[in-house]
């Protein structure tokens, strides 16, 4: 059975369609790309999968729950986490408490409990902080703890917003271009925390590049967009050579 | 600046801790036992005061306790979440009326509401447990209670709202409220002054009330709850993408701050004992936003520095007026410094920061490595 079942799925902007009939059958721990030109309507894709963006037609479904029409926060909740192209972080709170924020709901207290300070409470709170700082720490980010997110340099603060998504202990991790706008050596300490997550906690990956050697060299299955629309799907080495995909990326002419 | 807690944690300090110490030392320099002791030494200085006598004083106190709860909820609605709110004043107005309803002597409401519906005329809070005075605490209680019941509902309204449209939005509950007040004769004597409400408040009222205030918003901020808040005030979006949802936590917010903000109305109307619609408007308003912004938003102890400052400097300033005659230079002088903090320190004294009391203490006691 798919994890993660997408059928039909459509969404148009004043008529231009960005997304039509997207399908997907997305199998647990696979690492599944998506790759397309610019304005391929990949973003617009997790903005459909993560609730951010409500799609025109079409279901998407999580294992047998129908998440189509739930609020992003209840999919956040259900087990799809996600990060930004343009990364997202609370970037004036220390780095610890962007991860405690989304382990927060793991770790619930009431407000009465709060207000007294109680010992359950107490007790949350300190599992909170070590469960926090194992996050951190598989992301390689312990040292930073106390920073303001915003003092972080550009790569870590990518790694940071993995480790929150981490934090929310998703089935699904989609990752909008983890790589952009870094040097070979981010690339590939990234591409090996995707693998790790996917090996040693059990997520399934699904992401987003422009960098067409670490798709092939990292994902199970690859699916490609153009204008909108899936032109064609399946494993690295099938798509690679898949002459519609050849012409999207490379202009009709050399095609023809 | 050396107690500021916003410095990249340094584990050579952190790991100096008085647990090496004798036990007494250790006992001394623990968080709690240094609250107790701020607790203790307030105590101490509100009896001096107290038995002082002196009168004036004692009224500046009281004001310094009161606009400390005001400042201290405006900046958990706003400081935390950052909805900024314009329109608080008006739930002050709403729990100085409602109480004060509620604690005037049945004669005096006879004579004074004389169309006040049945139920509510025959209504008089001033049972006493002991020299206890029971029935303030239950009409504040309850003034404030309803108060919060309004601003879930307008919070339900406004708060979907963000940036400048929910500053524009809560101004109008503000100008709403006003309206509300000066024609509902019947209840509030519209225009006129109403007076005649018992002098209730005193020093210990007002300091219960605002440790209360500080204990709640402190022990709010540092929890799941002020996570939330904190995090969908720094990214709407990413916060959603971590499972939060945007309206509780603010509503939560609005809610706790205007219970506050009621309970404050009632202290100040069983304080000055006679008031009338003005008194809940712009003025007030731009004094508590000044606090709020000089103490620093969304820093607690920076609400209560804010506080004492402004205070303190415009008893100053009016005693300079009465001695220069420049009547009106103090208020150019304070929205003078309101700007120069604007322009050079924007996020105020404070920042986000917080004093930490605790580490105020270790450092003066710690003798050097």
């Amino acid at each position: 059975m798919p994890l993660l079942q997408v059928i039909g799925l459509s969404k148009s902007f004043r008529g231009v369609r960005a997304l039509d009939g997207y399908t997907l059958q997305l199998s647990p721990l696979s690492i599944h790309g998506v790759i397309g030109p610019n304005g391929a309507g990949k973003t617009t894709l997790f903005n459909l999968l993560t609730g951010f963006l409500k799609p025109t037609s079409g279901t998407i479904h999580l294992l047998q729950q129908d998440i189509t029409h739930a609020p992003a926060y209840r999919i956040a909740q259900l087990g799809i986490a996600r990060t930004f192209q343009n990364i997202r972080l609370f970037g004036n709170l220390p780095v610890i408490e962007n991860v405690k924020v989304a382990l927060q709901s793991q770790f619930a207290n009431s407000l009465w409990a709060t207000l007294i300070s109680s010992r359950a409470f107490q007790q949350n709170e300190r599992e909170l902080e070590a469960r926090a700082e194992q996050c951190l720490e598989l992301v390689g980010l312990t040292s930073q703890r106390d920073q303001e997110a915003h003092n972080l340099p550009y790569g870590e603060q990518r790694k940071l917003e993995i480790a929150r998504a981490v934090a929310l202990n998703p089935k699904i991790l989609l990752l909008d271009e983890p790589t952009a706008g870094m040097n070979p050596n981010e690339t590939d300490e990234i591409l090996h925390l995707i693998r790790r997550l996917r090996d040693e906690l059990n997520i399934t990956i699904m992401l987003v590049a422009h960098d067409i050697p670490l798709i092939m060299n990292l994902c199970t299955h690859i699916q490609v967009l153009n204008y909108g629309r899936l032109i064609a799907e399946g494993a690295p080495q099938t798509v690679r050579t898949n002459p519609e995909v050849i012409a999207a990326y490379l202009g009709q002419a050399k095609y023809a | 600046m050396s107690t500021l807690d916003d410095r990249p944690a340094n584990p050579a300090i952190g790991e100096v801790r008085p647990n090496k110490r004798g036990g007494v030392a250790a006992l001394i320099q623990s968080p709690v036992a240094i609250r107790l002791g701020a607790l203790l030494i307030l105590a101490i200085g509100l009896s001096l005061l107290h038995l002082s006598g002196r009168v004036f004083w004692q009224g500046l106190v009281i004001n310094l306790g009161i606009f400390m709860i005001l400042v201290l909820s405006l900046n958990l609605a706003s400081g935390f979440t950052g909805v900024f709110s314009l329109g608080h004043i008006g739930f002050m107005a709403l729990g100085a009326y409602g109480s004060a309803i509620l604690t005037l002597p049945l004669a005096k409401k006879a004579d004074y509401l004389p169309n006040l519906p049945a139920w509510l005329a025959s209504i008089h809070f001033d049972f006493y447990l002991g020299p206890f005075p029971l029935g303030f605490l239950l009409a504040t209680l309850l003034a404030a209670g309803l108060v919060a019941g309004v601003a879930l509902l307008v919070g339900l309204v406004l708060m979907r709202l963000s940036g400048h449209f929910v500053a524009v939005a809560t101004l109008g509950f503000l100008v709403i409220v006003r309206v509300i007040l000066f024609n509902a004769d019947n209840f509030t004597r519209g225009s006129r002054t109403f007076s005649n409400v018992t002098p209730y408040t005193g020093l210990w009222w007002v300091w219960f009330w605002a440790i209360l205030t500080l204990y709640v918003v402190w022990r709010l901020k540092y929890s799941a709850y002020g996570r939330a808040m904190l995090a969908q005030r720094e990214d709407a979006l990413a916060a959603q993408a971590v499972g939060l949802a945007i309206m509780p936590p603010r509503l939560l917010a609005f809610v706790v701050s205007a219970f506050f903000t009621a309970v404050a109305g009632s202290l100040y109307a069983h304080f000055i004992t006679s008031f009338s619609p003005t008194v809940f408007y712009f003025d007030l308003t731009f004094r508590v936003i000044t606090m709020l912004i000089v103490g620093g938003l969304g820093s607690v102890s920076g609400s209560v520095l804010g506080t004492v400052v402004i205070i303190a400097l415009a008893e100053a300033l009016r005693r300079l007026e009465d001695v220069t005659l420049l009547y009106g230079m103090s208020q150019i002088t304070l929205a003078v410094i309101f700007i120069v903090i604007i322009l050079f320190r924007p996020n105020g004294l404070l920042g986000r920061r917080e004093i930490v009391l605790a580490r105020l203490f270790r450092k003066g006691g710690e003798p050097s490595p």
